[in-house]
């Protein structure tokens, strides 16, 4: 029986107001895939910085091969050779890949060797089929290259046990089959492997064994024969989840948005969206299905004024909202969930009840015409909170500092209660765990049967089908294809997306 | 055993009052150490300098006089700060305020009163405001930073007043020293008593109150938190950031201007070079010191008006005025180096290995 190289035994870790670990066993085996499944906020970012020395555990024990360990940083975590990829990466910007793969390390001398480190992480990358361009400057990268980057740095640094959080959940689906070829390669290797993920694929396609947590606590551990969706879930959520929703009769509203042969720019300055068309009816979720990066972001700020359309026009209700300015959007009862949760949606300094405001501080009900009315404004976001079950500490707790799922669920909560008449949201599922998902596609729902036009994009196909009612396939910044969704096919969706099937798909790519 | 400091979930109450009191004395220690390294007794001087800035009527007026203007530059500072914009420029609008309220008792010496301060106190204002305008459209619409411009107008300001004082405005009976001639009596602001304390204290005071509301309980106020903390938030819950930046440097630029105007009229009576001895660059540390919290930039303005003061009075003992330098640097180290305590908490582990806080 192989021995394992980790054990952690009895772990706690409290933070103000939450125990977000509550005396938690688990080993970690070299050569596994471990999965690490729960809700969110059930503690699983926390346990894994704790194993990686970012944050200082209140009780328990680490071992590494047996030996009792004790880390003050990820310094000596590294030194051990556990590696953590945070959610949010942490590398810096201006520096090169090279430089900030040399910079979390303690072994080499003071002088740095350039062409030696440049080799060597050459070398890396190419064993585990990871490219990627040690010279580049990091803000040059995609979010799928900084991934590998981190990555890199942590086999470069000699890690063992590496730990990946939520990894895909920034991917694109072809980069994330690259990715578990990578793990797949390492884990062959004798590295261990834990990763956080909210989707249960890719639980089955990988994982060999699974720590299920729940409210700080371990509620099973399976391995990969004895894997079961019905079980795993009841861990994670303690019921039953829906996989199939009510989708209620097909609406013959009135068109609430009606986007004609639209063209814009992408930061880069290049065309994100083309000639796109589309129109949404009353009470009808309208799903966009696509590879992220393919116009998405530049639609859905074009329809909420974040962005100027270069020609074509944009019309509300049949009034020309063409190039409105993002405040007369919101006036009109247009609510946005953009796909950067923190630092768009929200502000991560401020607190729960100042983010609670910001698309309400104008409204009478809250404010007269200077001044801000600070009980309505309490008693609102209170029952928010309440409502949507966002788990906070205080309502002047930094929203910086909740888990991913509650981020989410606040900013729902607020864009909800606007009470709006066109709802876009992006990635509304991102992140969330399978009774957040639940919880927020029925709200979408609830919205759909209150109306409301749902402008629905999303890089999960599974989650279009379950809710949209029409499906447009985006890319190249173009609408490719656009079916009711009783007639909507997978593979034909899947061909669309990839580029295949349209005349001219080809040919597009060049002017990009 | 190894002590460790772990982030608080918010920055403590206690904590925020106290360290920069005990940071404070800890910076009065350390310069007391130098002190008696040259052979004085730190503590003598000390009370010398406390006595002679509190312990009389002429000290404290001399005290408050040199705490009004850093109080009111402090204010607009802070007001720009909470919008991270980084207006360094205090000192120049300050000279753009004090040249602009010149210009009304030189060039009509006969307003009555009640037109006369109005007319300057406006004028003054405006010109701050303008004064900090240009580096604020250059930012709206080049993105040019306005730390390097609104530093550079500074001496752009003051070499303006140089000008017109040592050239166009230099008072021909004046025996030719670079001075403007004497304002008019209607063109002074009224002062407390025989004191020199002037009506600017009530202008700063009134600010106080009005920035208290501003920030605790305002629209505009939580945009400017908005916007200060995440611009994209901002433009997405359709806030005009472009609109707001003018009119919090205008607003801050504005209110240092006022400064420079209550100083010509209220203290010195007539332009001449040198009208600052520094107050919009101490007003920078000031509202740093103080959090931006108008409340607490009163009381630092106070502390370093006692400085001053006290600085002039140990002159006499023979220590170098350097000093009252020496003392604010070592505060501002300290209370820099204190924040730490304020937003981070010591934990002790114990022998257990389970670990203790210490609140
Ligand atoms: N730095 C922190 N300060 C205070 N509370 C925190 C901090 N980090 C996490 N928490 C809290 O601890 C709990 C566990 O959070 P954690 O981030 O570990 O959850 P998670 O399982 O990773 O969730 P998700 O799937 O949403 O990422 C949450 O209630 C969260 O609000
Ligand atoms: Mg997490």
């Amino acid at each position: 029986m192989l021995k394992p190289i980790i054990t952690m035994r009895g772990m706690y870790k409290r933070f103000p107001g939450v125990l977000a670990n509550d005396n938690i066993d688990m080993d970690i085996y070299p050569g596994e895939i471990h999965a690490l499944l729960g809700e969110n906020g059930s503690g699983k970012s926390t346990l894994m910085c704790v194993l990686s020395g970012l944050y200082k555990p209140d009780g328990g024990t680490i071992c590494v091969e047996g030996e009792e360990k004790r880390f003050r940083s990820p310094r000596d975590a590294i030194a051990c050779g556990i590696g953590m990829v945070h959610q949010h990466f942490k590398l810096v910007e201006p520096f090169s890949v090279a430089e900030n793969i040399a910079m979390s390390g303690q072994h080499g001398s003071f002088m740095l060797s350039t062409e030696k480190m440049t080799a060597d992480i050459a070398e890396l990358g190419d064993k585990y089929g990871l490219a990627i361009k040690p010279e580049a400057s990091v803000w040059q990268l995609s979010v799928g290259e900084k991934q590998r980057v981190e990555i890199v740095r942590m086999l470069y640094h000699g890690s063992r046990v590496l730990i990946l959080d939520e990894p895909t959940a920034v991917l694109t689906p072809q980069e994330a089959a690259e990715m578990f070829k990578t793990l797949r390669k390492m884990a062959a290797d004798g590295c261990a492997i834990v990763f956080i993920t909210h989707k249960l694929n890719e639980v089955y396609e990988l994982a060999d064994r699974v720590t299920v947590l729940r409210g700080g606590r371990v509620t099973g551990v399976l391995g990969r024969n004895e894997l079961d969706t019905k079980k795993l879930v009841w861990m994670m959520v303690g019921r039953d989840v829906v996989s199939q929703y009510e989708r209620g009769v097909m609406p013959e509203g009135r068109p609430v948005l009606e986007v004609q042969k639209a063209v814009a720019f992408n930061d880069m300055g290049m065309y994100g969206l083309k000639d796109l068309s589309l129109t949404i009816n009353e009470g009808e979720i309208f799903g966009i299905a696509g590879v992220a990066g393919n116009g998405q972001r530049e639609l859905a700020e074009v329809i909420t004024g974040l962005r100027r359309v270069a020609d074509g026009t944009i019309r509300l209700y049949d009034e020309d909202v063409t190039n409105s300015r993002p405040a007369d959007m919101i006036a009109r009862g247009v609510s946005y969930v953009p796909e950067d949760r923190l630092g768009v949606g929200l502000v991560p300094e401020l607190s729960v009840l100042e983010n609670l405001l910001l698309k309400s501080y104008q409204q009478p009900e809250f404010s007269g015409r200077w001044l801000l009315d600070s009980k309505a404004i309490k008693e609102r976001a209170a029952k928010l909170v309440k409502e949507y079950k966002v788990k906070v500490s205080s309502l002047d707790q930094p929203v910086k500092m909740l888990s991913g799922g509650h981020l989410q669920r606040l900013l729902l909560a607020r864009e909800i209660a606007e009470k709006p008449k066109l709802m876009v949201v992006v990635y509304p599922a991102r992140g969330l765990d399978v009774g957040a998902t639940e919880a927020v596609h029925r709200l979408l729902l609830d919205l759909k049967a209150e109306k409301t036009a749902v402008l629905l994009i999303s890089e999960d196909l599974d989650e279009i089908m379950k809710l949209a009612d029409r499906v447009g396939v985006l890319y190249n910044g173009r609408l490719v294809g656009e079916f009711p969704v009783e007639e909507a096919d997978i593979e034909r969706i899947g061909l669309l997306m990839a580029g295949s099937g349209t005349e001219g798909g080809e040919a597009d790519a060049y002017q990009i | 055993m190894r002590i460790r400091f772990e982030k608080r979930l918010a920055p403590s109450p206690l904590m925020t009052v106290a360290v920069p009191v005990v940071s404070v004395i800890l910076a009065l220690l350390f310069c007391a150490a130098f002190l008696a390294l040259t052979g004085r007794h730190p503590f003598e001087l000390y009370f010398a300098m406390l006595e002679g800035a509190l312990g009389s009527a002429y000290g404290l007026s001399e005290t408050t006089v040199k705490a009004i203007p850093l109080m009111l530059c402090g204010l607009g500072i802070s007001l720009a700060f909470r919008m991270q914009l980084w207006n360094i420029g205090a000192e120049g609008q300050f000279y753009l305020g004090a040249f602009a309220a010149t210009w009304v008792p030189l060039t009509f010496p006969d307003l009555p009163v009640f037109i006369m301060l109005p007319m300057m106190l406006l004028l003054g204002m405006a010109a701050g405001a303008l004064w900090a305008l240009g580096p604020a459209y250059l930012k709206v619409k080049w993105r040019v930073n306005e730390i390097i411009t609104t530093l550079m107008l500074n001496y752009v300001g003051i070499l303006l007043v140089n000008y017109f004082v040592y050239g166009p405005w230099r008072d021909p009976k004046g025996f030719n020293f670079p001075l403007t001639a004497e304002f008019p009596p209607a063109a002074l602001l009224p002062t407390f008593g025989g004191s020199r304390i002037h009506v600017g204290l009530l202008l700063a005071l009134a600010l106080v109150v009005l920035f208290i509301v501003i920030f605790r309980n305002s629209r505009w106020g939580y945009e400017i938190k908005v916007i200060g903390s995440s611009e994209r938030a901002a433009r997405y819950a359709g806030m005009d950031i472009k609109r707001n930046m003018l009119l919090v440097m205008a607003l801050s630029g504005a209110v240092c201007g006022l400064a420079g105007m209550t100083e010509v009229s209220g203290i010195a009576g007539r332009l001449q070079p040198g009208l600052s001895p520094g107050y919009g660059y101490t007003a920078i540390i000031v509202a740093w010191l103080a959090r931006l919290n108008p409340v607490a930039i009163v009381l630092v303005a106070g502390m370093f008006g006692v400085l001053q003061v006290g600085g002039y009075i140990v002159q006499t003992f023979g220590v170098p005025a350097s000093m009252v330098a020496m003392i604010q640097g070592a505060v501002l180290f300290f209370v820099i180096g204190g924040e730490m305590f304020a937003n981070y908490r010591v934990v002790f582990p114990n022998s257990k290995g389970a670990e203790k806080a210490d609140e």
